[in-house]
């Protein structure tokens, strides 16, 4: 297992079991594999950053990774 | 009226020099979509000195705009926002040249609503028209401040003619019209704060000082006072 740090905005904070931060995925686990074990539904998430740079669904997490997941915000 | 120059903009030396502050005074910028964002931002740079405003939006103010609609007012419900915006402007500096027009921007209509414009600035509220704009921004070669709010969160990019932009912000955009700010509404100090910071961005733009959020995203969540500039590219 490692360790990432999650974070979920807006509408998606309440899919994280601990509110924010800390979280435990099987080593090799991809941030789609995560979503989907968070019980998020795949369409909700629009922006997945990793470390502060945009990453894809299917990219692998590390052990320490800061990890964003975003909904599609578009009021005015 | 002591209006001169100098007295109208003393406060914003040094952080604006006298030469930037004249550069401002010859700029020429588009507010489209003057509800939420876009009432704060046009009030702003107007303040600013930017000199020439084109303000467009075809709406209309009703009372659920009173909440966060900084040109909102009881008593002009029912008035054109791009009016209101006019006229709003033209008492908080004399200075700016207006033309403000109440029309929805559309494929038929953007291109000649821009012309002569140097920046233009997405307050809108609908992802396919933040497409049109985009689209329109990269024909005419100008760049584009975009802001966007849902709840207490926001988010604010540049994007110049050449970049990915919206493709990236917003993949798929037949995926859905609106954000989560369908579920979540808008609160007044959210709007008005993502509308300080696309202000902020409009000014280092034209002055080419500070960094600018080109290729990147600033995300902001007021809920746990969280800010974040994020790589797009």
């Amino acid at each position: 297992m490692i360790q990432i740090d999650l974070k979920l905005f807006v509408t998606l904070s309440k899919y994280h079991p601990n509110g924010s931060g800390d979280h435990e995925v099987a080593d090799g686990t991809t941030v789609e594999e995560m979503i989907k074990d968070l019980g998020i539904p795949q369409e909700t998430v629009k922006l997945i950053f990793i470390n502060g740079k945009k990453a894809d669904a299917g990219q692998v997490m590390c052990q320490g990774d800061r990890v964003g997941l975003f909904p599609p915000v578009g009021g005015g | 009226m002591a209006d001169s120059l100098e007295n109208r903009y003393t406060r914003n030396f040094n952080t604006i020099s006298l030469e930037n502050q004249a550069l401002l005074g010859k700029t020429h910028v588009a507010v489209i979509g003057l509800g939420g964002l876009g009432g704060g931002v046009c009030e702003l740079l107007a303040r600013t000195g930017i000199g020439t405003l084109t303000l467009i939006d075809g709406d209309s103010f009703d009372a659920s705009n009173l909440n966060r609609q900084v040109l909102s007012r009881e008593d002009n419900l029912g008035q054109s926002k791009a009016m209101a915006a006019e006229t709003r402007i033209k008492t908080v500096n004399s200075r700016v040249t207006v033309h403000a027009h109440q029309v929805f921007v559309q494929k038929e209509n953007i291109k000649d609503l821009l012309k002569g414009v140097d920046l233009v600035v997405d307050c809108l509220d609908t992802i396919p028209a933040r497409y049109l704009l985009q689209y329109a921004a990269r024909q005419l070669d100008i760049p584009l401040v975009s802001g966007a709010i849902a709840g207490v969160s926001g988010q604010v990019t540049v994007i110049f003619p050449d970049d990915p932009g919206f493709e990236i912000i917003y993949p798929n955009p037949d995926t859905g019209d609106r954000g989560v700010e369908t579920v979540l509404g808008n609160m007044s100090y959210c709007a008005m704060f993502v509308a300080s910071l696309q202000a902020s961005e409009v000014i280092k733009v034209i002055t080419g000082i500070g960094e600018i959020l080109r290729n990147k995203l600033l995300i902001a969540d007021l809920a746990t006072n969280t800010m974040e500039v994020m790589d797009l590219i």
